[in-house]
């Protein structure tokens, strides 16, 4: 290959993907993940963790099959995202020291309950109400509990991720609510770019679900309250949808310039060819009714990858089943696409993975790689009752087998927070 | 240093501290003939000593009463330090300049409502089934737009609505390190033409039982009354004493800031960070790589150094400046403002940025510690070192 086959139409470093790694609810790894989405199987149960009476909504997308030492959402976002990186570092046949930076998407995660009742336990009884927390400052003047610091620090997952892989220089965890995941890769796609780097780690991870974060998004009416049964409650693009389903899981994917993959000998399996992004100013949790930051979002994704609305042959939608999302996805699609929407095929992966929120950018960044890499498109299942007014080519409940060479993936987030992302198959 | 147009800028700075609020106020307390007034609280969260916010009019950046409503203190803070850096740029009238600008904001969580944890803790006391009661108290007890206050992202989600920034929106997490990520990241997508003008920054409510906890649960505060920075009394706690601080700084490419005639403060050389184990030296063989090749006159230098006042650490890396930068100016902010968390470092580049600035020579903070500066300072270094990981420096120099 000649010096100009590994720079983009700006003279950028073209950045590959050369290893990839995921865990959902429907299993452990790339493949089985992969034969299970393609399959229409459903990862949404009834959740078993925690009690769930009096509570609306009882199922979840929850990862119940990987073991932590201590059971608080650190441990198991950390946990998810060493399993993804340890897969997509194999695949990428990197052994030692990774020698890049990490950008990780990690939830905003608060001190576990068990934790504060743990400390009230060693406490002295009340004097007053609300008077816990001196009560807990006093334990802890005895007793300091680095563990505790470290369950509660926002910085202590990547941490532990930098010294397993050896990444280098400063990590950079972050929280773009559901756009989270799509940020880490742009910030590692813009670390090559700027040439720091020939490669980077990006990884999104998600074990926060605990019966407060369920609460929460409860109390905003985000979440499906169809219980029953549990693999029927996500339908993205559904008239009769009623929020998302809350989920768990994580995705790592291995970025390098495509000079360098190339001259390791690497096997390239996509190419991140842009990144766009358009914040919000219109309301906390509701987004524009125009959709104009959606529409600006995408049209800086195609932009920035040099590629024109034609060039988009699938697009793995943000189709979170929200009333809301959903509809505002498609007025920004359509107004993006215009008529030739009609024939650029639509899956939601949510309707079988649920929302895995801050890890759910890089998730279906997998995804929208291993669709190109095989050539087949993953139903949107629960796909009964179409929503007449989102008219897409959702591929309908089983999946379709068509051939793609450029993937666009939407995510957008709460906080007015929205990230595209363009994929396209690695260069012949 | 020669001149180039993707040089990185620093046009606007908004700041609050309990020593005021604004760069009008920050500037004057820096050229000042005299160290500081101390402002500590060592009554409202006894034995903890802070720092508190001052008077601020939250209706002077953030006009909606609704929107003041939708909010908790942390995210006011932040959206209003915020709103005075785009004033100070003269970008916060300006709907093009704002809807293209980047942001990104390093965050911590927003506040814990105390009440309901100490109440749901205490029932727990008196219960076997605590997940149940869990499930019982959080939903009658909780208030939807306290989980908006608290969601770390939403303080850039409060800066798109209030002021309009709407370029791109991101937040970075993990104490000081967030700080030091989000203005490296901004000062590197600035050099490499990825954005021309980035808002950055970060709050801090020092003045919460859920931020001091944080702190508490490896005894990192400082109890008891204040003593100064660099000679914190090692029997009365960790020697951590926080601070309620913002800094928002406004970098641009010296391209888009000629172009547009603004001011600039100063010019971004150099910025990095790192982690890893402090043992044994490396904490200052790494300090050492982030500071380079740099080979300032010590006389037109000062370093301000971001030193928590945690009491070894504080102890290396006064050691490791005065080795370092020997004869240069030191000025360990957190004796003024206080430990700022995620803030800290971001802070400490509003302070240099404002110095260079002021071209005046800053006061010592402690005058014990301290020496006076013979001039002005051409060259500002900045360092934050987190209380439990992470460093960062960065290195600024004046428009001459």
């Amino acid at each position: 290959m000649t010096k100009s086959a590994f720079r983009d139409h700006l003279g950028r470093p073209i950045v590959a993907v050369t290893g990839m790694g995921v865990v959902t609810s429907l299993g452990q790894g790339v493949e089985d993940n992969w034969a299970a989405l393609t399959g229409g199987v459903s990862g949404i149960h009834g959740i078993t963790r925690f009690p769930v009476d009096g509570l609306n909504t009882r199922i979840s997308g929850m990862v119940d099959f990987i073991g932590v030492p201590v059971e608080n959402p650190v441990e198991r976002s950390y946990a998810y995202a060493r399993e993804t990186t340890d897969e997509a570092l194999a695949q990428a046949g990197l052994a030692g020291e990774f020698g890049g930076p990490l950008f990780l998407a990690a939830p905003p995660i608060e001190p576990d309950w068990r934790d504060r009742f743990a400390l009230a336990d060693r406490a002295a009884p009340s004097q007053r109400p609300g008077d816990a927390y001196d009560r807990f400052f006093a334990v802890l003047r005895e007793n300091p509990d680095p563990k505790l610091h470290e369950a509660w620090a926002f910085g202590a997952i990547s941490e532990r991720l930098s010294d397993r892989y050896g990444t280098r220089g400063l990590p950079v965890t972050l929280s773009t609510a559901c756009a989270s995941g799509a940020t880490a890769i742009q910030l590692g796609v813009e670390a090559i770019r700027q040439g720091r780097t020939d490669r980077a780690l990006t990884v999104g991870t998600d074990g926060s679900v605990t019966a407060e974060a369920l609460i929460r998004f409860a109390l905003l009416s985000a979440l499906s309250t169809q219980n029953d049964p549990p693999e029927k409650a996500s339908k993205p693009f559904s008239k009769d949808r009623d929020g998302f389903v809350i989920a768990e899981g994580a995705a790592t994917l291995v970025l390098e310039s495509l000079e360098s993959a190339v001259a390791r000998g690497a096997r390239v399996l996509g190419i991140l060819k842009g990144c766009g992004e358009k914040a919000d100013h219109f309301h906390r949790t509701r987004s524009s009714p125009d959709g104009g930051p959606a529409i600006a979002t995408i049209r800086a994704a195609l932009e920035d990858a040099g590629i024109d609305e034609s060039g988009i042959g699938y697009i793995n939608a943000h189709g979170t089943s929200t009333p809301e999302n959903d509809k505002m996805e498609y007025l920004s699609m359509s107004t993006v696409f215009g008529e030739a929407l009609a024939d650029i095929p639509v899956s939601s992966n949510k309707s079988m993975i649920g929302h895995t929120l801050t890890a759910a950018g890089a998730v279906e960044a997998v995804f929208s790689i291993q669709t190109m890499l095989t050539g087949t498109l993953p139903p949107t299942i629960n796909y009964q009752n179409p929503d007449p007014a989102i008219v897409l080519d959702v591929v309908a409940n089983v999946k379709r087998d068509a051939p793609v060479t450029a993937v666009l993936s939407n995510s957008f987030g709460f906080g007015g927070q929205n990230a595209s992302l363009v994929m396209t198959a690695e260069p012949a | 240093m020669t001149r180039a147009g993707n040089d990185v800028v620093i046009t606007g700075i908004g700041i609050v501290s309990c020593q005021g609020v604004g760069a009008g106020a920050h500037a004057a307390m820096l050229s000042a003939a005299d160290a500081p007034v101390l402002k500590i609280d060592t009554e409202r969260f006894s034995p903890y000593p802070v720092h508190p916010l001052p008077a601020i009019d939250w209706s002077e950046q953030i006009a909606r009463r609704g929107d003041q409503r939708q909010m908790e203190n942390w995210q006011r803070l932040g959206v209003f330090t915020a709103g005075l850096a785009l004033d100070d740029a003269g970008f916060k009238d300006d709907a093009d300049a704002c809807g293209s600008m980047d942001m990104i904001v390093a965050a911590g969580g927003g506040e814990r409502d105390i009440a309901v944890d100490s109440l749901i803790v205490d029932e727990a006391l008196k219960r076997n089934d605590r997940e149940r009661l869990l499930n019982e108290k959080l939903t009658t007890e909780l208030r939807p737009t306290l989980f908006l206050a608290q969601l770390s992202n939403l303080l850039a989600g409060n800066i798109s609505i209030v002021h309009k920034v709407t370029g791109s929106s991101r937040t970075f997490m993990g104490e000081e390190a967030a700080g030091i990520s989000a203005v490296e990241t901004a000062f590197h997508r600035i050099r490499a033409g990825q954005s021309t003008h980035t808002l950055v920054g970060s709050a801090l409510v020092a003045e919460r039982q859920d931020v001091i906890l944080l702190y508490e649960a490896i005894s990192a505060h400082a109890t008891g009354g204040w003593t100064p920075l660099w000679s914190r009394d090692e029997s009365a706690g960790g020697g951590i004493i926080t601070g309620s601080a913002a800094a928002f700084l406004v970098l641009e490419s010296r391209q888009n800031a000629e172009a547009r005639g603004a001011r600039i403060y100063a010019t971004i050389d150099a910025i990095g960070g790192d982690r890893g184990n402090r043992e044994a030296g490396r904490l200052e063989a790494r300090l050492d790589r982030l500071a380079g090749d740099l080979d300032a006159d010590p006389a037109g230098t000062v370093v301000f150094s971001g030193a928590s006042g945690a009491h070894d650490l504080t102890a290396r890396e006064k050691a490791w400046a005065g080795g370092r930068f020997a004869g240069s100016a030191l000025r360990g902010y957190s004796a003024v403002t206080g430990q700022a968390l995620e803030a800290q470092f971001p802070l400490g580049l509003a302070l240099a940025a404002l110095a260079l600035g002021n071209g005046q020579p800053v006061p010592p903070f402690d005058a014990h510690a301290e020496t006076p500066m013979p001039g002005p300072a051409t060259t500002a270094v900045v360092t934050t070192v987190g209380h439990a990981r992470g460093e960062g420096l960065a290195i600024l120099s004046a428009e001459t």
